[in-house]
């Protein structure tokens, strides 16, 4: 190493004693410039042009006076002011938060005796298959195949009404909340089973033994061991299902015909009636969805993100 | 304690199952009692010779493919790049192509009217803003496929040996890229062909033949012939998740759209 030392300072003075003796230099040094980020210009022109943009004025909008363009947090203020408004709202946050926490329940359930119940194996490979579609299938045929199940004359309540009992006698229907949280559960749990299935698979079987070693039993285990391990996951998937339940609009006016006020309805009227009067509030009524939104996934990355630490 | 234990995860794997396919037996029975007396296919024939059915399913075929196409040559160039020369940009690239999760369709929708509904921005009658709003909602997962496609393959590498052999931008993308990560565009793609199958909203608001909207009116209409629908769409989202499944390998198919 130090030999070459001195070798370098040599090359040095050398350039140096050139400078000195040539003309000024043709080109004063330049940092190189680059061009590459001209490649990402279509991507960021595209997604400000359809996504951005318009998201954007969903914020600006709601904050400017009708016409006239001044700030204003008048339309903010309506929202917490119209029972309706804070009535849809309240629906929506109501039915999201039991299909996630029942689908969350039940997904869990079941992904849990898929693959820790000791059942053959491909009962978990079908279990996964069929969540993967059922996942996926929701919106208007979803609706239909419940009304066909669970309508007045729906094949299940034709079995039902066999015994005498008719569940439409006793207050269940299928076009409330009731009978939409029941619909909705059918891609809930679903997606449960999906993303909790790697977090159980990650529940190591020595930390069971290890538990068992040392004295505990199976309560002991799950309230010291596997729960903690599992919560954030837990909490984090609910969030989720939380918000794939608020954002939904599809299913719910397939199967009510838009009759049911929840807030992605009710913003789907405003889009082709103007049902508000107000198109300043329209905007509100819908940033009000995006931060609820934004919250739940901000929620569920940050939570996702501690179970990721055990599931290596 | 232990056989307690099984039978317990049989009785939830059972009940699951039945909340599965109770609704798909129920809208198949249903589905054929189009003719009064006996069992038939005729709600289906029925669907099959509507002239509005074939204009609603090709609308969602056309518009499927065109978002499909599209999505390719918008996020292929974009993700690669990204890769290769410029990675400072890749945190706001990923952070945009999640703003769909955060921002819900009707949401979406809502914006994208209001914006484009007015002089001198009067494009919501044209088809290409019904496809960019579906390149936009199936932006989260064409783009995530494609990312994790490139991360499994060596870009840097490939690239500098395509090009110490003469070859172009155009054949490097064209003729080492997108052959090297086609399971993970197929996968995309046909991820995003059930979500635009399946969409209601946009087509609605935006108003273009598409199938689901076909099937909402058809349901306030028709008796046997939406349940025929709903098994179609049935089948449809299967045969997507199946061929995903098939060509992925263990990877997670699923859809946040559509509900």
């Amino acid at each position: 190493m130090s030999t070459y030392q001195p070798q370098y300072r040599k090359v040095n003075v050398a350039t140096s004693e050139l400078e000195m003796r040539d003309a000024p230099k043709a080109r004063p040094a330049q940092p190189k410039r680059s061009w590459a980020w001209l490649g990402v210009v279509p991507f960021f022109l595209f997604t400000f042009l359809f996504l951005l943009y318009p998201s954007s004025t969903i914020v600006t909008r709601s904050f400017r006076e009708l016409g006239k363009g001044a700030f204003t947090i008048d339309n903010i203020i309506t929202l917490f002011k119209t029972p309706y408004i804070l009535n849809s709202y309240w629906i929506s946050i109501k039915i999201s938060l039991i299909t996630a926490i029942g689908g969350a329940l039940f997904g869990f359930l079941l992904a849990y005796a898929a693959i820790r119940g000791g059942l053959p194996t491909f009962v978990r490979v079908s279990l996964l298959t069929f969540c993967g579609v059922a996942s996926n299938f929701a919106g208007v045929p979803l609706a239909f195949a419940f009304i066909a199940l669970l309508s007045p004359a729906g094949m299940l309540i034709n079995w039902i009404k066999l015994t005498g009992y008719n569940p439409y006698f006793h207050g269940f229907t299928l076009y409330t909340m009731t009978g939409l949280s029941l619909v909705y559960m059918y891609f809930q749990f679903p997606l449960m089973v999906l993303i909790i299935a790697p977090a159980i698979d990650g529940l190591r079987r020595e930390w069971m033994e290890a538990s068992q070693n040392l004295g505990a039993n199976s309560a002991q285990y799950w309230r010291y061991v596997a729960f903690p391990i599992l919560l954030p996951s837990l909490l984090g998937t609910t969030i989720l299902l939380f918000g794939n339940a608020f954002g939904a609009i599809a299913t719910a006016q397939a199967l009510t015909g838009g009759s049911i006020n929840l807030v992605t309805i009710l913003i789907g009227s405003e889009l082709s009636g103007d049902v508000l009067g107000n198109q300043g509030v329209g905007y509100a009524l819908a940033l009000g969805m995006v931060v609820i939104m934004a919250l739940a996934i901000t929620g569920y990355t940050v939570l996702q993100r501690r179970t990721e630490r055990w599931l290596r | 304690m232990k056989s307690r234990g099984k039978v317990f995860a049989w009785f939830v794997i059972i009940l699951g199952m039945l909340y599965f396919f109770l609704p798909l037996i129920a809208t198949f029975v249903y589905s054929l009692h189009a003719k009064l007396g006996h069992l038939s296919f005729q709600a289906y024939t029925n669907v099959f010779h509507d002239p509005k059915f074939i204009r609603g399913f090709t609308g969602s075929l056309i518009w499927a493919t065109l978002t499909i196409i599209f999505g390719i040559l918008l996020f292929v160039p974009t993700a690669f790049w990204v890769r290769l020369k410029v990675p400072k940009a890749r945190t706001a690239i990923e952070f945009i192509t999640l703003i769909p999760f955060v921002v819900p369709v009707i949401v979406f929708t809502f914006g994208l009217v209001r914006t484009y509904s007015h002089p001198p921005l009067l494009i919501v009658d044209s088809p290409f803003l019904l496809v960019a709003a579906y390149t936009v909602i199936s932006m989260p997962y064409m783009y995530r496929a494609i990312d994790i496609g490139l991360r499994a393959i060596d870009v840097r590498t490939l690239t500098e040996a395509a090009q110490s052999l003469g070859a172009g931008w155009g054949t490097i993308l064209f003729r080492i890229i997108i052959p090297n990560i086609r399971v993970a565009i197929l996968n995309g793609a046909f991820l995003s062909f059930a979500i635009v199958v399946g969409e209601l909203v946009l087509a609605r608001y935006l108003v273009k033949p598409a199938f689901a909207p076909y099937m909402m009116d058809l349901i306030q209409n028709r008796a046997y012939e939406p349940a025929a629908l709903a098994i179609i769409s049935f089948a449809l989202t299967w045969a997507c998740m199946g061929i995903i499944s098939f060509i992925g390998r263990g990877g997670q198919a699923q859809v946040g759209g559509g509900h």
